[in-house]
C-alpha cells in the first residue's frame, strides 16, 4: 500500500488542474461570474478552504512563494494547516510577508499592504452566491444573474435602512463587478471591500463545496452596492492598534480579563509585525526585555 | 502588557499525537487488525464503501480504524483517496438479474419464481443483548447453498403484464453522468440524481424516505423486491472488442413499486423507485428508492409539495462529507466577522437606547 502516498505535485492530478485552470480562465474573462467546476474531494473538510486550496494547487508552480492567512493572521490553526499541506505536497517556499508572496491564500481578510502586479490573492469562499439568502434555489439565482435582475438585493439593503437607519451588512457585503455581475466578496469585513477596487493583483475565488470559481482581474472596477443618500461606509475604529499604533486598519478585539478589559490589535499580523519592526509602537506593546531579545536571536 | 499567542503549528502537532494515542487505546489490549474489521464489522465497512463510492473492503476497513469508528470521518478519508485515482474507463452496467442471490424478499407476492430467501438478516431477531457475545464462544459455520440459476426480478414479472413502467431507454451513445467529475447543475437528470443518492448519507435519506411515508410527498409504495448478492463487473476493452470481467462486488438492490393513477400522456400503471448500494445495506437501498420515486415529479407531472420531492433540497444536502465539513467549519475562527457584527450591534444598541431612553424619561416624568 506504499503507492498510496504517491501524490502529484500540489496534490491534484494534472487533468484536474487543467480543468480548474480552464474554469479560472473563463472566470477571468467574465469578471464576477460564477463558473461551475467539478470540484474534487480534498484531504481537508468542505468549508475549510477546499475551493481556495484547489485554486492554489492549480496555479502553484515550483518557484512560487506562498502565504496563507486566516482572519488576517498567518498563525491561525487552519492557515498553519493549509500552509503545511502545500509545503508537504508541493515543497514550495512559504512566507508570512505579504510583500514577498506571489500567491496569498486567504480566509476572511485582504492584507493591509496594497497588493502589487504579479501577485494573486486566492479567497476561500463558503457561499459564492450573493443572492443565496434571498433566493435559495440555484436555478432561480442563475436566471437572476443572467437577466441582471438585482432588484431583490437593493430591496434587502433598503429594508435594512428602513428598519435600522443604516445597512446592517457588515461582512460579505455585496459588490458589483465591472458594472455587470453582483458578486459575493467572501465573508471579508466590508472594511476590505475598497481594496478590491482597481487592485493591481489578480483576485481568484474558490468555493469547493458549492463548486464555483470566480475572479476579479487586475484593474477591475469593484463597487460596493449602496444608495445615493446612504453611501457605502467602512467600519471605523476609535483607537489605533494597541501594539503597533496603526490607524485605518482592521482591528481584532482581545478580551484581557474578566473585568471588561479590552484591547484592539491589528488583525493583519504581518502588517503589525512589520510596523513594530520599523519602530512603531502602540499603547500596550510589551517591549521585549533584553533577555528575551537575546533568546530570540 | 500583551503578547500575542503563537504556536498554532506546535498545537496541531500535539493534538495529532494525542489523537494517535487515543486511537490506539489501552496498550495492554491487542490492536485490532484490518482483517478483523473487514470480517466482524462488515456492515460498517459496507457503509463506508457505499458513501465513499469506492469498493475496496480493506481500504474501507483501514479508514474505519483510522477514524476510530467515526463513520462519516471514515467515508471522508476514503473519498479523499478515491478522488486521486485515475479513471481508466466506465464499466458496463451491472446485471442484477444475474445476481448470485444471498437474500431476496418481495412484499408484493406471497410466492414467486426463485422463492423468498431471507439470508443474513437482522429481521425477526429479538433485539435482546446476547451475553454469549461477551466472550468468544464458537459459532456454527453455515454452508451456503450455491444458487442453481439466476432468479428473475419482480419488476420483470410485473413488466410481463405491462402494468409497470419499463426500465426506460437511454439515447444512443448516452454516457452516464458523473458528478464527481462534472459540475453539478439543476435541474438534474435521473442518472445523476441516483448517483448522488447512492453516495448520500444513509441517515438523511432514511429521514426523507420516512417523511414521504408520513404524508410529506406520499408515493404509496410497496417493496417489489430487495435483493442482495454478488454481481460481476465488466469492462469493455476497445482493443479487444468485448467485455472482460474485472471481478465481483456485493450490492443491495431495491425496487419500490408505487401507484400511479396515470396522466394525459400515460395510462394508469405502477411506477418505480430504484435503490442500489454497495455491500449489504437494505435500509439505505430502501430509503434511496423511496426518495428516487419522490423526486420524479417532472416525469409524472406531480406537484412539488414536500422536501423529499425537491431535488435542489435533497441533492444539495444529501452529501454528508460536504455537510459535516460546512457545519463543523463554524468552529474555525470567525473573529474578524464577529468583530464587525459586534461593532454593528453596539452601534444599534446605542441608537436603541438613545431612542428609548428618551421615552422612558418622559414616562417617569408623567407618573
Amino acid at each position: 500500500m506504499n503507492d498510496l502516498a504517491a501524490y502529484n505535485f500540489a496534490y491534484l492530478d494534472e487533468q484536474t488542474k487543467r480543468m480548474i485552470r480552464r474554469a479560472i480562465l473563463k472566470a477571468i474573462a467574465i469578471p464576477g461570474y460564477q463558473v461551475p467546476f467539478a470540484s474534487r474531494e480534498m484531504p481537508m473538510p468542505y468549508g475549510w478552504g477546499t475551493g481556495g486550496v484547489q485554486v492554489t494547487a492549480s496555479i502553484l508552480g515550483p518557484d512560487d512563494v506562498l502565504k496563507v492567512i486566516d482572519q488576517g493572521a498567518d498563525d491561525t490553526t487552519n492557515a498553519v494547516s493549509i500552509r503545511a499541506f502545500f509545503q508537504k505536497v508541493a515543497n514550495v517556499a512559504v512566507t508570512t510577508k505579504t510583500k514577498e508572496a506571489t500567491i496569498i491564500q486567504t480566509r476572511h481578510r485582504i492584507p493591509e499592504e496594497p497588493l502589487r502586479e504579479g501577485q494573486t490573492l486566492v479567497y476561500q469562499v463558503p457561499i459564492p452566491e450573493p443572492l443565496r439568502f434571498l433566493e435559495p434555489r440555484e436555478t432561480e439565482t442563475r436566471k437572476m444573474h443572467a437577466l441582471e435582475e438585482y432588484g431583490l438585493m437593493h430591496v434587502k439593503l433598503y429594508e435594512d435602512i428602513a428598519r435600522n437607519g443604516h445597512i446592517a451588512t457588515t461582512y460579505a457585503y455585496p459588490v458589483k463587478v465591472e458594472d455587470r455581475y453582483v458578486m459575493d466578496p467572501s465573508p471579508t469585513p466590508k472594511f476590505d471591500n475598497p481594496k478590491m477596487h482597481m487592485s493591481e493583483a489578480l483576485q481568484l475565488f474558490g468555493a469547493g463545496r458549492e463548486k464555483r470559481i470566480y475572479a476579479v482581474p487586475p484593474y477591475t472596477q469593484v463597487v460596493s452596492l449602496d444608495f445615493e443618500d446612504h453611501p457605502f461606509e467602512v467600519q471605523k475604529f476609535d483607537k489605533p492598534c494597541a501594539l503597533c499604533g496603526a490607524e485605518n486598519v482592521y482591528l481584532d478585539e482581545v478580551v484581557l480579563d474578566d473585568k471588561g478589559g479590552r484591547m484592539f490589535v491589528c488583525s493583519d499580523t504581518d502588517h503589525c509585525e512589520d510596523r513594530r519592526a520599523h519602530g512603531h509602537a502602540g499603547a500596550l506593546l510589551a517591549r521585549p526585555t533584553q533577555e528575551s531579545q537575546e533568546a530570540a536571536e | 502588557m500583551y503578547v500575542a499567542v503563537k504556536g498554532g503549528e506546535a498545537a496541531i502537532a500535539n493534538a495529532h499525537r494525542l489523537l494517535a494515542d487515543r486511537r490506539r487505546g489501552e496498550r495492554s489490549l491487542p490492536s485490532i487488525t484490518i482483517e478483523q474489521v473487514v470480517e466482524q464489522l462488515g456492515l460498517a465497512v459496507d457503509r463506508v464503501m457505499a458513501e465513499a463510492s469506492l469498493y475496496d473492503r480493506a481500504l474501507a476497513a483501514l479508514a474505519v480504524r483510522q477514524a476510530r469508528g467515526d463513520m462519516i470521518e471514515a467515508i471522508f478519508i476514503l473519498r479523499a483517496y478515491r478522488t486521486t485515482l485515475p479513471r481508466f474507463g466506465y464499466a458496463e452496467p451491472i446485471d442484477t438479474a444475474n445476481m448470485k442471490i444471498e437474500r431476496r424478499v418481495s412484499a408484493t407476492y406471497k410466492d414467486l419464481p426463485g422463492g423468498q430467501l431471507l439470508g443474513p438478516t437482522f429481521d425477526y431477531t429479538h433485539r435482546l443483548l446476547d451475553p454469549s457475545l461477551l466472550g468468544d464462544e464458537p459459532v456454527e459455520e453455515v454452508a451456503l447453498k450455491e444458487p442453481s440459476e439466476p432468479v428473475m426480478r419482480v419488476s420483470d414479472i410485473l413488466d410481463g403484464e405491462g402494468l409497470i413502467e419499463g426500465d426506460g431507454e437511454m439515447p444512443e451513445g448516452h454516457v452516464a453522468g458523473d458528478l464527481t467529475r462534472e459540475p453539478m447543475e439543476f435541474p438534474m437528470a435521473r442518472d445523476l440524481r441516483l448517483q448522488a443518492l447512492a453516495r448520500g448519507d444513509e441517515g438523511f435519506l432514511l429521514a426523507l424516505a420516512y417523511s414521504t411515508q408520513r404524508g410529506y410527498g406520499r408515493t404509496h409504495p410497496f417493496v417489489g423486491e430487495i435483493r442482495i448478492g454478488e454481481v460481476e463487473v465488466e469492462l469493455e476493452l476497445p482493443e479487444l472488442g468485448f467485455a472482460v470481467s474485472l471481478g465481483v462486488i456485493r450490492v443491495t438492490e431495491c425496487q419500490m413499486v408505487s401507484q400511479f393513477k396515470g396522466s394525459a400522456k400515460q395510462p394508469p400503471q405502477f411506477t418505480r423507485g430504484y435503490g442500489l448500494v454497495f455491500g449489504q445495506s437494505e435500509r439505505k437501498a430502501m430509503s434511496m428508492s423511496l426518495v428516487d420515486r419522490a423526486l420524479r415529479t417532472d416525469e409524472f407531472s406531480e406537484d412539488i409539495v414536500a422536501p423529499a420531492q425537491d431535488q435542489e433540497f435533497v441533492i444539495s444536502h444529501a452529501d454528508n462529507v460536504q455537510a459535516t465539513g460546512f457545519v463543523e467549519h463554524l468552529k474555525l475562527p470567525h473573529y474578524v466577522d464577529f468583530q464587525a457584527e459586534l461593532d454593528l450591534v453596539r452601534r444599534m444598541r446605542r441608537e436603541y437606547e438613545t431612542a428609548h431612553g428618551g421615552e422612558d424619561g418622559m414616562k417617569e416624568a408623567a407618573e
